[in-house]
């Protein structure tokens, strides 16, 4: 019986389709938990730091509110402005949350546990990222009011500058390891996590992960204070939602994507010896970590000004992040480290 | 099979999204299907097994340079209606110019003889035991190093004309001085009052911006302020 079942998933094109939707299941259901969670621990962190107690009514220690937040959502009325442009309205929330979803295959949690372990991992990710922008800008165009737009524009340039230093830090990480697979990238970090020699790089990083993700002191596209909520002024209910949890798994794919490139995936810190099965949960805390650091600037810094952003992307990130691939690319090339240099 | 069916689809979506960005009335509806087929153009790469072309199509031109196109199309309100309104008085000339082109490209094409050796070097070019990726490397920055390099100087020296083209004139734009917003404390600009207990705070004790010191103004500027 296991023996076709076996053959009936591996062999067989049907089953291999099946195969890959539960594969995808596996990754994307404990995903929108994690979302639901990301967005409970941030309010309780967000709590501690001024002095509240945060969500503790529904359920024990306020556990059940995610799921309270999600349908009250869901019950709520779908509003569409008469003046939009309906077709790509209701287009732009999907295509935020398809696209936060979509990058996830070629995540890999363990060694090899990844959907889809592609060559061009990096690119990949790089190019579903760059992608982000489009959901938002639809979104404040399609709208047709004035505040979403704002936030649209705010966004579109904000996303395009910081992705340019962010694909010279990948630039960077990539010399170092001589191949373009994730997997590759994780395990050349055996014996040396990259955010040691690369610190620069990493906290650059992590910097433009928090603009990529219009995350705080970079919440421009939505800063409440000057132009209402932003892009997603318009939306309500499901289509708001989507663009909710669009933007909590994008902020969970960021830290992973700075876990992969600079802490070492699933690779235990100092070397600790723990059985294989375990990759995941250090990945898990890795990106915890990080998660936690977000939330923690979003409760410590203001938002950014507009021109401070711009500047400090294309004239502080942009040639630091240069000058430091080329000093990288010269440390290499002088003493013979460079992956493959055959 | 399901490559040749998905080959199909994907042409089939990306001429018929082709067509639409000539034909849409709207001009963001028009770059969204270019995006659109730019999408299934990646598509095609990656049936033909080229991945790192097909995602360097999208990060390029998807990813930054469709985006400067929404920028600009939906901020400069193009009304296409206006712009069609002399449609038919220039249906005539349009029409032989294309005549004319379609002419000398016919004359080109049909003139031009392949050479005999040339079918082998095209369909036999690949190791299939080295990714592409470093193929594309090798190519570009080992065997073709100078021409790439020239290239790369011609984007810079167009770059630079973009840059003076459009760079305005620094007197009469306003500049912030970063140094100087940065050397800014608390002290320089506010002043601190001790307030007595119970005795309430008068209208001129609050911590308030330290009055600046008056400079000299241009007379045009101050001419109807009398304060």
């Amino acid at each position: 019986m296991v023996d076709i079942l076996v053959d009936f998933l591996l062999h067989n094109m049907l089953g291999q389709l099946i195969l890959t939707v539960i594969k995808a299941l596996a990754i994307l259901v404990p995903l929108l938990v994690m979302v639901a969670y990301l967005t409970y621990a941030e309010r309780k962190v967000l709590g501690a730091i001024q002095l509240r107690r945060g969500p503790n009514v529904v359920g024990p220690f306020g556990l059940f509110q995610p799921f309270a937040d999600a349908i009250k959502m869901l019950m709520k009325e779908t509003i569409i402005p008469s003046g939009s442009s309906k077709a790509l309205f209701l287009l732009a929330p999907m295509l935020t949350f398809a696209l936060a979803m979509v990058a996830w295959a070629v995540i890999p949690l363990n060694d090899g546990w990844a959907v889809a372990d592609i060559n061009v991992g990096v690119l990949y990710l790089f190019a579903i990222s760059s992608l982000g922008v489009y959901g938002i800008i639809i979104a404040g165009w399609a709208s047709n009011s004035k505040y979403p737009f704002l936030g649209a524009m705010r966004s579109a340039a904000q996303m395009v500058s910081y992705e340019v230093s962010m694909g010279f830090v990948m630039v960077t990480v990539l010399v170092c390891v001589g191949s373009l697979n994730l997997n590759d990238i994780v395990t050349a970090q055996t014996n040396l996590w990259f955010c040691v020699p690369l610190f620069p790089m990493f906290v650059l990083f992590f910097i433009s992960t928090l603009a990529e993700t219009n995350r705080s002191p970079f919440d421009l596209p939505e800063g409440e204070s000057e132009i209402v909520a932003g892009f997603f002024l318009e939306y309500s209910s499901l289509s708001f939602g989507l663009f909710f949890l669009g933007e909590y798994a994008n902020m969970i794919l960021m830290s992973s994507m700075t876990t992969i490139l600079f802490l070492g995936g699933w690779l235990a810190p100092f070397g600790i010896p723990t059985p294989f099965w375990f990759g995941p949960i250090w990945f898990i805390l890795k990106v915890c970590a990080i998660l936690f650091a977000f939330i923690w600037i979003r409760g410590t810094f203001p938002r950014y000004l507009y021109d401070q952003l711009m500047r400090m992307g294309w004239k502080v990130f942009l040639p630091f992040s240069l000058f430091y691939l080329v000093l990288v690319a010269g440390v290499l090339m002088a003493f013979g480290w460079l992956p493959h240099s055959a | 099979m399901i490559a040749t069916l998905a080959f199909y689809l994907f042409s089939a979506i990306l001429i018929a999204s082709a067509a639409m960005v000539v034909t849409s009335r709207n001009p963001v509806h028009a770059v969204l299907f270019l995006i659109l087929s730019f999408f299934n153009a990646a598509a095609l790469f990656l049936l033909a097994g080229a991945e790192f072309l097909a995602m360097t199509l999208v990060i390029v031109y998807v990813g930054a340079v469709a985006v400067l196109f929404l920028f600009v199309v939906m901020m400069l309100d193009v009304n296409f209606v206006q712009l069609r309104e002399g449609f038919q008085r220039y249906l005539p000339v349009g029409a032989t110019i294309g005549v004319v082109l379609l002419g000398e490209l016919v004359l080109v094409t049909g003139g031009w003889r392949i050479a005999p050796g040339s079918d082998a070097l095209r369909f036999a070019p690949m190791d299939a035991t080295v990714e592409n990726t470093r193929q594309i490397g090798q190519m570009l920055y080992t065997d073709y190093i100078l021409l790439f390099q020239v290239s790369g100087l011609i984007l810079l020296v167009a770059m630079i004309g973009a840059i003076v083209l459009t760079l305005r004139d620094r007197r009469t734009s306003r500049h912030q001085n970063v140094a100087a917003q940065i050397a800014r404390t608390a002290a320089d600009t506010l002043v601190l009052v001790d307030v007595v207990r119970g005795a309430g705070v008068p209208a001129d004790h609050y911590l308030r911006p330290k009055v600046a010191e008056a400079k000299p103004v241009a007379p045009a500027t101050s001419h109807g302020d009398h304060h």
